[in-house]
């Protein structure tokens, strides 16, 4: 923990620090087949994602299911192993580092998933669980950790008398506050919310949501934000990555993502949107089909299968990832050219 | 929009539990016309599903509506012996449900169980079900449906599946189709896909559409009307510009700011304090007074009554009681 109060009161803010560097990253899956389970193939889950992420920012990644969204996660915390790429935090390569040496890392990076229940054992008491994490990491007494716990408790919002309830007895919503607890309880840096809101009912998500405000204000945290909704990113984040199909379409600040998305995937995600308002009905921008196969992904620009503006030099030629405007990136012959 | 299809009228549905006979809806009453899509909105666990499963019959054995009345083009349903529903069920009234995966069977066909109410339903041959099966899928836009019709259900993705159970759903033509959380599953360019179809189908057939959500987008989208269920009550009901325009109930406002807006980046979240009570909770007054910030000691004592707002907008607030 000194690491990082250290760290924290030396972070004035004033120019963002880089907090975490990605560099070329992939990940592939190699499928197996035949007599021998040779390897035939490989599935592209993560393909050559380059981004960096401040101290004290929320970066938003989008995109549909089985983009690569939640495998570049498991990635950067080391739970996948890479296939190739750095990965650098706070100016340490970490993707190498034995498993000792990662351990100093491991207390600064932490994540909240989508489904806590699954990561809790039904017959321990949540207090019990989250000493848990204190037993691993400090050298606290009985009686420091039942008192951390109890802080932490508090912190997230709930009470003194949860520390002796068991998971089953609590809502989705306080379990969701269970699994921050967990990931904040040694005081990190650096966290990965996988669809952290995605199962909550929205008045619940609204107050899950707040939290991780505070939280992030009060302890100087960063987030990796991985989320299917659009609403809840522009809302809770500062910048936004949109992956498609295991490669990064584009990269910029919400108001500029938002704005004047340069994409045509974008464009045609933020138009697929459902939007709580009766009183703009405006045209939409349908997309036909669904996202290809990752096994096997089309040639060139991986989106041309699907994108109303395709042309013939998509199909053949990889589009280069530009940065168009100051931090604002994209991978498109055709950037900013409207779809409609 | 025509006349009345589905009338529901004052229905009580109780589960019989080992803490006895909890109510999960009390008293709701609704109507649908043809050609309408009204969409009941609330949190998990307000009651809307067990709505929808008391109109098509699909009730838990624990479950059982105690009072109240059903009447599906005049005549009433609620009361039909299963034999008598069984026929109703899949060709006058149909639904679609949130999981795709886990409502068609893994090891048929898609083109046994789209041929299964065809023949049920309407004795076709299996030969004039398989064409008439075929023409469903390409009218729920799936490619290549002489293919498909062959394959299994974990050969297609999530939005195809979803479409297939739609095929289903329509294959006799039914005059309402319930939607229980169609889209909740899908991602937003295939929800978008989905919407839209069940949009255009409605159209086409004159059905009455039921869909139960709790995006506040999707009802936006497609809804006529809405209805908001809370702790198995109904709270507000109106056309969807009332609604969305001029909500009246705290709960109904609560819904509308906890959902962020994609096009206002100053959009302030405002949660609703608290969680949806249990059912066996003992709430008097009005059910939402514990999470209402509006709420006084009439609130905390006395069922609010029902105000109408106008013909079609009605809501049943203390707040409401005292501005009429």
């Amino acid at each position: 923990m000194a690491v990082a109060e250290q760290k924290k009161t030396t972070n004035a803010k004033h120019e963002p620090k880089v907090l975490l560097e990605l560099e070329g990253i992939k990940k592939y899956y190699p499928i197996k087949g035949g007599i021998l389970q040779r390897k035939q193939g490989d599935v592209k889950a993560v393909e050559n994602v380059s981004l960096k992420l401040f101290e004290g920012e929320s970066l938003g990644v989008v995109g549909e299911s089985g983009c690569g969204k939640s495998t570049l996660g498991k990635a950067v915390l080391g739970l996948e192993e890479l296939t190739e790429g750095k990965i650098v935090f706070q100016d340490t390569e970490i993707q190498d580092l034995k498993r000792k040496e990662k351990l100093k890392f491991v207390k600064e990076m932490q994540m909240i998933f989508q489904d806590p229940f699954a990561s809790l054992n039904p017959r321990q008491r949540i207090g019990h669980a989250l000493e848990e994490v204190f037993t691993m990491h400090t050298d606290m007494s009985a009686k420091e950790k039942r008192k951390a716990v109890i802080d932490l408790l508090v912190e997230v919002g709930l009470k003194e008398e949860h520390f002796y309830k068991y998971p089953h007895e609590f809502s989705g919503g306080q379990r969701q506050r269970i699994g921050i607890a967990r990931a904040i309880a040694l005081n990190p840096s650096f966290v990965i919310c996988d669809e952290a809101v995605s199962a909550l009912d929205v008045s619940v998500q609204a107050q899950v949501l707040k939290l991780l405000k505070t939280l992030q204000e009060k302890y100087q945290l960063s987030y990796l934000f991985i989320s299917h909704d659009l609403g809840v990113v522009r809302y809770f984040c500062d910048r936004v990555l949109v992956m498609y199909l295991g490669n990064t379409v584009e990269l910029g600040t919400v108001a500029d993502l938002f704005n004047k998305p340069l994409h045509p995937y974008t464009q045609a995600l933020l138009s697929a949107i459902p939007r709580p308002s009766v009183n703009a009905k405006r045209k939409r921008v349908r997309l036909q089909g669904d996202l290809p196969n990752p096994a096997n992904p089309p040639s060139g620009c991986p989106f041309h299968t699907r994108c109303p503006i395709a042309a013939e030099k998509c199909s053949s030629e990889k589009p280069a990832w530009v940065e168009y405007e100051p931090n604002h990136f994209a991978a498109c012959h055709f950037a900013g050219q409207p779809i409609q | 929009m025509g006349e009345t299809l589905l009338e529901v009228k004052n229905i009580v549905t109780e589960f019989r539990t080992a803490d006895g006979q909890l109510p999960a809806v009390r008293d709701v009453s609704f109507s649908l016309k043809k050609g309408e899509t009204l969409c009941i909105v609330g949190e998990s666990g307000c009651g809307k599903s067990i709505t929808s499963l008391s109109v098509i019959g699909l009730l838990p054995s624990n479950g059982k509506i105690t009072s109240g009345e059903i009447l599906y083009e005049g005549a009433p349903i609620h009361n039909l012996p299963a034999e008598k529903m069984r026929q109703i069920r899949g060709n006058k009234i149909s639904m679609i449900f949130q999981e795709p995966m886990t409502a068609l069977n893994p090891v048929l066909t898609i083109g046994f169980q789209i041929r299964e109410p065809l023949m049920l339903h309407h004795k076709l041959s299996k030969s004039e079900a398989t064409k008439q099966g075929i023409e469903l899928l390409k009218q729920v836009g799936i490619p290549y449906p002489e293919k498909r019709i062959d394959q299994y259900p974990h050969e297609l993705s999530g939005g195809m599946r979803q479409r297939v159970m739609i095929a289903i759903a329509l294959s006799c033509n039914p005059g309402l189709l319930i939607a229980d959380e169609p889209t909740t599953a899908l991602d937003v360019t295939i929800q978008a896909q989905i919407l839209d179809l069940i949009n255009d189908l409605k159209d086409k057939l004159n059905m009455g559409v039921m869909m139960i959500t709790h995006d506040m987008g999707v009802v936006a989208e497609v809804a006529d009307r809405v209805m908001v269920m809370y702790a198995g009550k109904k709270v507000e009901e109106g056309l969807v510009e009332e609604i969305f325009n001029n909500p009246k109930h705290p709960y109904t406002i609560g819904l509308l700011n906890s959902v962020p807006n994609v096009d206002d980046p100053d959009f302030e979240l405002e949660p609703i304090p608290g969680s949806l009570p249990s059912l066996n909770e003992q709430i008097t007054g009005c059910r939402f007074h514990a999470r209402c910030k509006f709420a006084s000691d009439i609130c905390r004592n006395k069922e609010p009554q029902v105000v109408s707002v106008s013909d079609t907008h009605k809501v049943s607030c203390w707040l409401e009681t005292e501005v009429h």
